[in-house]
Formats: structure tokens, sequence, C-alpha cells
């Protein structure tokens, strides 16, 4: 039964093959290394790690899988914007057609509410793992608070997202949670000592945040450029610095 | 010039690294094939929810904000939105930021362990349980208006009128609160000397700050439930 390695070996003995993959395959050490460390994606690892690091009963899997589940949302809120307008005369009908009429549209939309859903829940895991294993203690401080940020990131990026169908259930969810910064204190109009600095309806931080008064067309805009383009680069951002921190601080923590 | 180098202690640090191909590629690889197969399946059975054109002038009953929030909303039962929208919030993220430097205890540093982290442990699981109670009250368990219902029951618009609230005086609210924080920062400190000994006056107080907060969120709701307390402290400024 020599069959199965001559055909691997047939694949990956020629000139596609090497122009793509720029070194040969034979299972060696080096080789081993340089699968990491000459692909421009799987650098970000380093070229060994611990061992008890690649465990799943240690991490639980829940940075990467987060990590994972916001490429997914990225992949699937792309395709969603090709047909999605933040137009409040438009918005609610372009998803009415992404459920009935768009070929797999319902499918898509789907995709990418449950990942959003998934996002917030591995998010939360990952901190509690995070926590368990004491992993924020030094040297790796700082990168909790990265997270800290990532977390509440994720809840931005649901949160802006729940507004944009233009339906009854994002509408009036998004009224509560925004009705809750009229009560900030000293900075909306409702909330305690904001007479000193003067606040009214259309002067406050609700006013800021909604572009308006009241949850018009310029609260979708809003809530559409931050969810598809704000929030996202600066999370993106924030990610590269708190995988870059894991392996400065000295890879994923354990025992010594 | 002075060059300062710091002497190295060396450490011996176990070697038991593995390469990363295939080890761990391999497990994240299949990690993501789960999870997108997952979330496919998922989502090819359960339509995400989409209901009518928003109406500014039809109010949702109840008016729910995604539940991932819920647990704030929940606490507006119990507090005025400046509290529980937006001091509550701003808290909890201020506390889980400061952590790590809070809890200069250096044992349990990336292992499992409970014996060693007590009470770092103890305060931060209670704090995520209580997170998700809330959550989970707010999603499942309010009706119209708010109104509190078993699973088991239906909701109707004719529950109980609940009843009547009362503040408590406020010279009163002020020396139980007063009390509360001051008892709370002085007594651990006397008792556990040393647990006050290694935080230092600085962490000390923030870390105790922090954990009466936590925990007076919870009594208020109790003084609410129990006692039907509206607020602890009235004024006209602000209320708690
Ligand atoms: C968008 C959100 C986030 C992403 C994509 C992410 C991703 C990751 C990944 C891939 C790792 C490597 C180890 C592992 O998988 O467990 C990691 C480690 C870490 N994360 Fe996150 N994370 C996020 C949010 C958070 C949050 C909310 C916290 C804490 C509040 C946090 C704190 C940390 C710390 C301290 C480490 C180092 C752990 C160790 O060395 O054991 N991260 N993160």
């Amino acid at each position: 039964m020599k069959v199965i390695p001559e055909f691997l070996r047939k694949i990956t003995d020629n000139e596609i093959w090497k122009s793509v993959f720029r070194h040969g395959y034979t299972d060696t050490p080096r080789n081993r290394a340089l699968q990491i460390i000459s692909n421009v994606w799987l650098h970000l690892h380093p070229a060994k790690v611990r061992e008890h690091g690649t465990k799943i009963r240690f991490t639980w899997c829940m940075g990467g899988i987060t990590f994972f589940v916001f490429l997914f949302e990225t992949i699937t809120g792309i395709l969603l914007m090709f047909y999605y307008v933040p137009d409040v005369n438009r918005a609610y009908a372009d998803i009415v057609d992404l459920m009935y009429v768009v070929p797999f549209g319902r499918f898509l939309r789907n995709s990418h509410r449950w990942g959003a859903h998934a996002m917030v829940i591995t998010v939360s895991i990952h901190m509690f793992r995070v926590f368990l294993t004491g992993s924020y203690k030094p040297p790796r401080q700082f990168n909790w608070v990265v997270g800290v940020i990532l977390l509440v990131l994720t809840f931005l990026l649901s949160f802006t997202g729940y507004l944009l169908p233009w339906d009854q259930l994002g509408y009036w969810a998004i009224t509560v949670g925004t009705n809750m910064a009229r009560a900030t204190p000293f900075l909306g109009h409702e909330g305690p000592f904001s007479y000193i600095l003067g606040m009214r309806a259309d002067n406050d931080i609700r006013f800021a945040l909604l572009g308006g008064t009241a949850i018009e067309a310029p609260a979708l805009l809003r809530a559409y450029v931050w969810h598809c383009i704000a929030i996202p680069l600066i999370a993106s951002a924030l990610m590269m610095v708190h995988f870059w921190r894991v392996r400065k601080d000295g890879g994923i923590s354990g025992p010594l | 010039m002075e060059v300062r180098q710091e002497k190295r202690e060396f450490v011996e640090f176990k070697d038991d690294k593995v390469f990363t191909w295939p080890t761990l590629v391999a497990k994240e690889f299949l990690a993501a094939i789960f999870v997108t197969v997952g979330l496919l399946f998922y989502s090819y059975f359960v339509d995400a929810p989409l209901r009518e054109l928003s109406n500014p002038g039809q109010a949702e009953n109840p008016a729910k904000a995604p539940w991932y929030f819920l647990g704030l909303q929940e606490a507006l039962v119990y507090f005025d939105p400046w509290y529980a929208g937006v001091v509550l919030p701003s808290i909890i993220i201020l506390g889980l930021i400061l952590i790590p430097y809070l809890d200069n205890n250096p044992k349990g540093n990336g292992y499992y362990t409970f014996k060693e982290r007590k009470f770092a442990v103890t305060t931060f699981v209670f704090g995520y349980v209580f997170w998700y109670v809330l959550i989970y009250i707010g999603t499942a368990l309010r009706g119209p208006f708010w109104a509190f219902f078993w699973p088991w029951e239906k909701w109707t618009h004719d529950f109980p009128t609940p009843a009547p609230m009362h503040d408590l005086p406020l010279p009163l609210g002020i020396i139980l609160m007063g009390g509360f924080y001051f008892a709370g920062l002085t007594l651990p400190a006397l008792v556990k000397r040393d647990f006050f000994m290694k935080l230092g006056v600085i962490r000390y107080s923030l870390t105790m700050g922090l954990l009466l907060t936590m925990v007076g969120t919870v009594i208020k709701m109790v003084f609410r439930l129990a006692f039907n307390v509206k607020y602890i402290i009235a004024t006209p400024w602000i209320n708690i």
C-alpha cells in the first residue's frame, strides 16, 4: 500500500505547490518551525509553545473562538452590506427582502445574528477562564485591561447592530438603552446635577449619541457607521495589541 | 555613561515546549470548523427575530434591551436610571480594569486554583453569576409593564398592583449607608489584619469600596423586595 504516500508526494512535489508554499514539506523539526514562521497568518504564533497552552482544558479555546467568530461576523457582515441601506425608508424593507427574496438571504442574516450572540457569550467565557487561571497577574495586567475594553466593544458592536433592522424589536431596545443616557449624572438632561452644565434634551449626551432628540434617520446612520466601520476598526486594532501582548508577556500563562 | 542593567536571576523554566505546528494549529483548525458548522446549522433551523416596522407611536410592552443588557434593565426596578444605567455599568467596567492592580496575591498565576485565592475567586464568581441571574430574570421572568411572572405563569396584563413603597427617612438612610461603608471599610481591616497589611491602604480601600458597592447593590434589592423600600437616601437632587 504505497498508493497514498505516493499520491501525497505527487501533490507536494511539483512546481505549482512549491511556488505557493516556498518549501517542501518533509516532516522535520525545522519544517514544523518554518510552517509557522514563513506563513504571514500563522506567524501570529511562535514556532513553539508550552504544551499546557495548547490544551483545551486550559484555555477552553475561548479567546481563539471569539476571534474566529469576529472574523465570521466580518465576512457575513460585508455580505449583508451588499443588500442593506441604512435609510429609514428602506432599511426594514431590505431586511424583509433578505428574509424572503434574496437567495440565501435568510441564512446569511441568521448566521450574522447568531454569530453576534455567540461572540458575546464566548468573550464572557474567555474572561471567566482568564480570571480563573489568574492570567491577569504580572506581567499580564495590561492585557487584561485591553481585554476589558474589547469586552465593552463587543457589547457595543452587538448593541449598535440591534437597531439596524429598524423593526419594533430593535427600535424599542435601543430606546430603552439610550434613554438611560438621559440619566447620566451631569451630562444627561434628566440626570442628577445636570442643571449645573445646563443640559437640555437637545444638547445632552443622548443627543450626541442619537444625532437628535429621538431615534430617527440620523440615529440609524450613526448606528450603522459605528457598527460597520468605527467599532470594528477599533476592535481590530485592539485585538492586534491583545495578541501581540500575549506573546510579549511570555506566551499563554502557566505555572512556572 | 552609565549603563543600567538589571541583574538577571536565572529561573529554571520547565522546558515543555511543543511545536505549534501541528499541535496547536490543528486544534484551532478543528475548533474553527466546529464553530462554523455549529453556527451554520443553528442558522439553518432557527430564524433571527424580525418584528413589524418600527413605530415610535406604539411602544412595545415590555420593551426590552438586548439580552446582555437586561441585567442592567432589571436593576432599573431597584434603582434610578442614573445608577442602574450609567454609574453601575461604569463601576463594573472600572472594577474589572482595576482587578489586576488590586489583586497582589502572587499565587495562582497561570493555573486553576481555588485554595490559593479564595477571596478573589469567590468575589468574582459571585459578581459573574449575579450578572447572569439578573439577565435571566429580566429575560424570562419579566412581562408587560416589567411585572414579574414565574416561568409557568402566563403573561397577562392584570397582575396584582404592587405594594406601595416608601422612602427611608433621610437621617436614617444616611446613617445606614454611611455606617455600611464605614463598617465595611474598617472592620475587615481590624479583624483580618494581614489581609489589610498585604494590600496596603490604597488597594484595600479600592477593593473594599468596590466589593461593598457590589454587595450594597444586592442589599438594596433585598430592601426593596422585603420591606418595600423605594429609596435608602431620598433627596431633591439624587435618590439612592
Ligand atoms: C474580542 C475579544 C477578545 C479576543 C478576540 C481575545 C482573544 C484572545 C486570545 C486568542 C488569547 C490567547 C489565549 C486564549 O485563547 O485563551 C487571549 C488571551 C488573553 N486574553 Fe483575550 N480576547 C478577548 C477579550 C478578552 C477579555 C474580555 C479579557 C479580560 C477581561 C481578556 C484577557 C486576556 C488575557 C489576560 C489573556 C492572556 C491569557 C493567558 O496568558 O493565559 N481578553 N485573548
